[in-house]
């Protein structure tokens, strides 16, 4: 930690951030000094990639509160551009390479070597493979993006940072896609940043990586900071309960279910990537959940648990494997209108992508999943939907004016509602809930969580994915956790404390518990 | 909507705003929804009230306006097919040509009697829209490649079947599809009709509105909801029965935008192809079979365009190889002025009917300026590319 004797290269102070209804980040304080790699840790949804996005002027100046200057200068980013001049570059988890140009190309997008507007090929391919040789990449400059692997792809995204002679190089989930041998090629180019004086941001959810990389840790908890010390004063055990360290239970009303007989039933569930041939995202994976019933799964981004509910559903586009049983009959769920029909209703993540058409009202996205049952087979009965819909409304406690009010305009957290309202409205014998709280604030989440209550009570079973651990641990009666597309770990209500789940989450103590 | 008693007290942050996306004029509140479509008719009013000034009082004469609606139902037709398939997300730049290519083929087969004529140019546009909604639903072909491939294709086969020749329209019942004129009792009756639907309607979601507690139309706003559609189509009727009475075009026209209004406002199908247009994710997570209403949806076009090539063929009593030529443009354009999202989920068959109204009143009232063929084109073009950027200025702000 030479380094740190001069003034930091980058320093964040008090950075707020505000979404509808949410406070993603309050009064965050983060710095970073040359030839450091720092790392950045907390659970999903802890504000670790809003805090850099906001660092690398995707939510430009002033959409934030706070400041940041680098090398004592105060920024003021009004894009990403902006920040790519003052020598921050970033690697996204969602990879940001135009997949039909080559990897010369997309390493210079944009700041393509150029004389008199003319693009000058010869030198672009020529600098893109130095850099590449420098990084000891075995990568064809010429070679399309499209046909390298995932790995590759990500490496090569370091190389377009490290093009832009970066300073400052953020990394959200590197090696999420690697393999091992990446993994290593990646390690020693990260070392050998280091040793250029580059400082380093690693958010990773792998905390072996992160005490093999890092000098330092911040753990970030609910969009504050929970503290920064140096990696050699830390242990796993440490940053795993700073992770997690919040009082557990307050908000969850503690129910006592009682689990009825076997109401759904997945045998050696294995999915496989579409994009990447023989990429397994889901490893054999077996499961049951009882009426009346909360299963959690826990698991951290990216551990298959949304593609797992997806293939059950019959909506991946990979291929899937195993076997579905409900009510003890086996089934086979080809499309999402079986799945509807053998009981199954899934309240998907992503409500605005995939639960929601944002542009039409309450009342058409309620029915759109039952519209024969509430409506009519053909013509649709208007009175009958809007009853059947002003009744889910009040149940759920949804707030608005009517039901013809436009669903774009609700608050996330009423948005939320409709979507878990338009699955009710199938009268489901088992329900997903994908991260159902995602992005809502803590009164609905509330609410949310005593509707889920309520309907294990009536009988449903429900299988609920969240990447908030105190939110499974309040709710569930079992919880599962998956890590790399596996079954890690299985606990009871009174088994599963945070730091058990956390550790089989982060694949590091596989302790493959007892029903 | 009122709040149950037992709400546990939570403190909760303030309710964003609820309500319907309005837009305010002065002091004057309206829905957004609600401007475009008045901002529409206002449009048409002014083109109109324009042109009869212009050309002294002709454009709104009883027999011009007969005219102009005539000039309106070919297109008025393809606009109600198009607006499903635009609704649902996709495009059909076809039609013109399967009008070409259908109208041929029911001019040519008027040997085998007038309903075989008749029928064989419906199936072949149902066949054709089937035959295209199958390649883009199922062998995933973007329907823009697929129709535009269309587009040139089916050209290419109306001028092989009829060697490059015209085909008379000999049968005059075929002809009076085209040309006649419905009875003056009859469209008497229609509007005694009709104004009786438009009151009931109005009556019936009144009543449904306050048996769910919802705000019920005050007795003022009732009156005009149903006096103003009456005197509409009082005037409508009484225009045209002062000149030859309703043309049988008119009524076809009026037959498949009701059917076409019925389709996508009160029935599933409808319903989903707003879903699927409106987000396919949502939708095909819910259940809806996507392949399958988009392959319905181009064969009602197809079908649709069927019946739009026998009322043009009847009208000019002939076929001709070129016949129908960029009609598929003035389609979507009337769905574009109507409203109507290119990108999917957006529309009303409404809409549709008031743009092809549009289109046909410029091109009329200019016809009767003799206004330059070049220049009706330039102002076509500019008043479509200004319907769409007035809307997309009003959402901005909105």
């Amino acid at each position: 930690m030479r380094a740190q004797d001069s003034p930091p290269l980058l320093e964040m102070r008090d950075i707020t951030k505000l979404f509808p209804g949410v406070r993603a980040l309050d009064g965050v304080t983060f710095d970073l000094y040359a030839g450091e790699i720092h790392a950045l840790v907390g659970e999903n949804g802890a504000g670790k990639s809003t805090l850099m996005k906001i660092l690398g002027g995707v939510y430009p100046y002033p959409d934030y509160g706070g400041e940041i200057r680098i090398k004592g200068e105060t920024q003021r980013f009004n894009g990403v551009r902006a920040a790519e001049s003052a020598g921050i570059a970033v690697v996204f988890q969602e990879l940001s390479l135009v997949k039909d140009m080559t990897v010369g190309e997309n390493i210079f997008l944009g700041r393509e070597p150029r004389r008199f507007g003319v693009v000058r090929w010869d030198e672009l391919y020529g600098r893109a493979q130095q850099l590449l040789d420098d990084l000891h990449l075995q990568i064809d400059p010429r070679s399309p993006v499209r046909n390298l692997g995932i790995g590759q792809q990500q490496l090569v995204e370091i190389a377009k940072a490290l093009s832009q002679d970066a300073r400052i190089l953020i990394l959200d989930e590197p090696t999420a896609a690697l393999t091992d041998a990446e993994v290593e090629t990646l390690v020693r180019i990260l070392n050998k940043l280091r040793e250029r004086g580059v400082g380093m941001v690693y958010i990773s959810h792998k905390l072996e990586e992160v005490f093999r990389l890092s000098d330092r840790i911040t753990v970030l908890r609910d969009g504050r900071t929970v503290g920064t010390e140096a990696t050699t004063a830390l242990d796993e055990p440490r940053v795993i309960a700073r992770m997690v360290g919040r009082e557990v239970g307050d908000i969850f009303p503690k129910p006592q279910h009682e689990p009825g007989a076997s109401a759904f039933e997945v045998r050696e569930m294995t999915v496989e990537d579409p994009n990447v041939a023989g990429k397994l995202l889901v490893d054999r994976v077996s499961f049951s959940v009882r009426r009346g019933e909360v299963l959690g799964v826990a698991g951290l981004m990216g551990a298959g648990r949304s593609d797992l509910l997806m293939a059950i559903f019959g909506a991946h586009a990979g291929r899937v494997t195993g076997e579905v049983l409900v009510e003890g009959r086996s089934v086979r769920i080809k499309s999402p209108a079986e799945a509807i029909r053998h009981g199954i209703g899934f309240v998907t993540e992503d409500r605005k992508r995939f639960g929601l058409i944002l542009d039409q009202t309450i009342l058409n996205n309620m029915t759109l999943a039952s519209l024969p049952h509430v409506s009519g087979r053909f013509v649709t009965n208007a009175d009958a939907e809007a009853a059947a819909g002003e009744r889910a409304s009040r149940d759920l406690r949804i707030k608005a004016n009517n039901v013809f009010t436009i669903a774009g305009t609700l608050s996330g957290g009423n948005q939320q509602k409709v979507v878990l309202a338009k699955w009710l409205l199938t009268k489901p014998r088992v329900l997903f809930l994908d991260e159902p709280t995602r992005g809502i604030d803590v009164g609905a989440k509330q609410e949310i969580y005593a509707q889920i209550n309520a309907l294990a009570r009536e009988g449903l079973a429900i299988v609920l994915v969240s990447s908030e651990l105190p939110e499974v641990l309040g709710l569930s009666d079992r919880v599962i956790v998956l890590h790399e597309g596996r079954i890690t770990g299985e606990f009871t209500r009174k088994q599963a404390t945070p730091e058990a789940v956390m550790s089989c989450a982060t694949g590091h103590a596989k302790r493959a518990a007892s029903p | 909507m009122n709040e149950a008693a037992n709400e546990p007290p939570i403190d909760r942050p303030p309710v964003t705003a609820d309500v319907a996306p309005q837009t305010h004029i002065g002091r004057l509140t309206i829905e957004t929804a609600a401007l475009r479509a008045y901002t529409m008719v206002f449009a048409l009013i002014a083109i109109w009230l324009y042109f009869h000034y212009k050309t002294g009082g002709v454009f709104l004469s009883a027999r011009n306006f007969s005219n102009l609606m005539l000039q309106t139902s070919v297109t008025g037709v393809l606009a109600v097919g198009m607006l499903m398939v635009i609704v649902a997300g996709q495009i059909d730049l076809s039609v013109g040509s399967v009008v070409g290519l259908v109208g041929g083929i029911a001019a040519l087969s008027q040997g085998y009697g007038l309903v075989p004529s008749l029928a064989s140019a419906i199936l072949m546009g149902l066949l054709i829209g089937a035959i295209q909604g199958s390649l883009v639903a199922y062998a995933n072909i973007p329907a823009f490649i697929v129709t535009l491939g269309g587009l040139l294709a089916w050209r290419g086969v109306i001028l092989g079947i009829s060697q490059g020749k015209t085909v008379p329209v000999t049968i005059p019942a075929f002809r009076s599809i085209g040309q006649q004129f419905v009875a003056k009792e009859i469209g008497i009756g229609l509007a005694v009709v009709a104004v009786a639907i438009v009151v009931w309607l109005n009556l019936r979601s009144n009543a449904a509105r306050r048996r769910y507690g919802l705000q019920a139309a005050s007795a003022g706003k009732l009156m005009m909801q149903i006096l103003l559609p009456s005197t509409v189509i009082i005037a409508f009727i009484y225009v045209l029965n002062s000149y030859a009475g309703v043309p049988i075009p008119v009524i076809i026209l009026l037959a498949v935008a009701l059917a076409g209004a019925f389709l996508t406002q009160n029935t599933t199908f409808g319903r989903y192809l707003y879903a699927i247009g409106g987000n396919p994710d949502a939708a095909r997570l819910s259940g809806i079979n996507i392949r399958q209403h988009i392959l319905a949806v181009f064969s009602i076009m197809g079908a649709l365009a069927g019946v739009a090539s026998l009322i043009y063929t009847a009208r000019v009593a002939s076929a001709s190889p070129d016949a129908g030529n960029l009609l598929e443009l003035d389609a979507i354009a009337a769905c574009v002025i109507g409203g109507t999202s290119l990108m999917g989920g957006r529309g009303t068959v409404f809409g549709a009917c008031l743009g092809a109204l549009i289109m046909a009143s410029l091109d009329n009232g200019m016809s009767l300026r003799n206004v330059e063929p070049y220049v009706q084109l330039i102002v076509k073009g500019a008043v479509l590319v200004a319907a769409v950027g007035f809307d997309m200025l009003g959402r901005k702000k909105g």
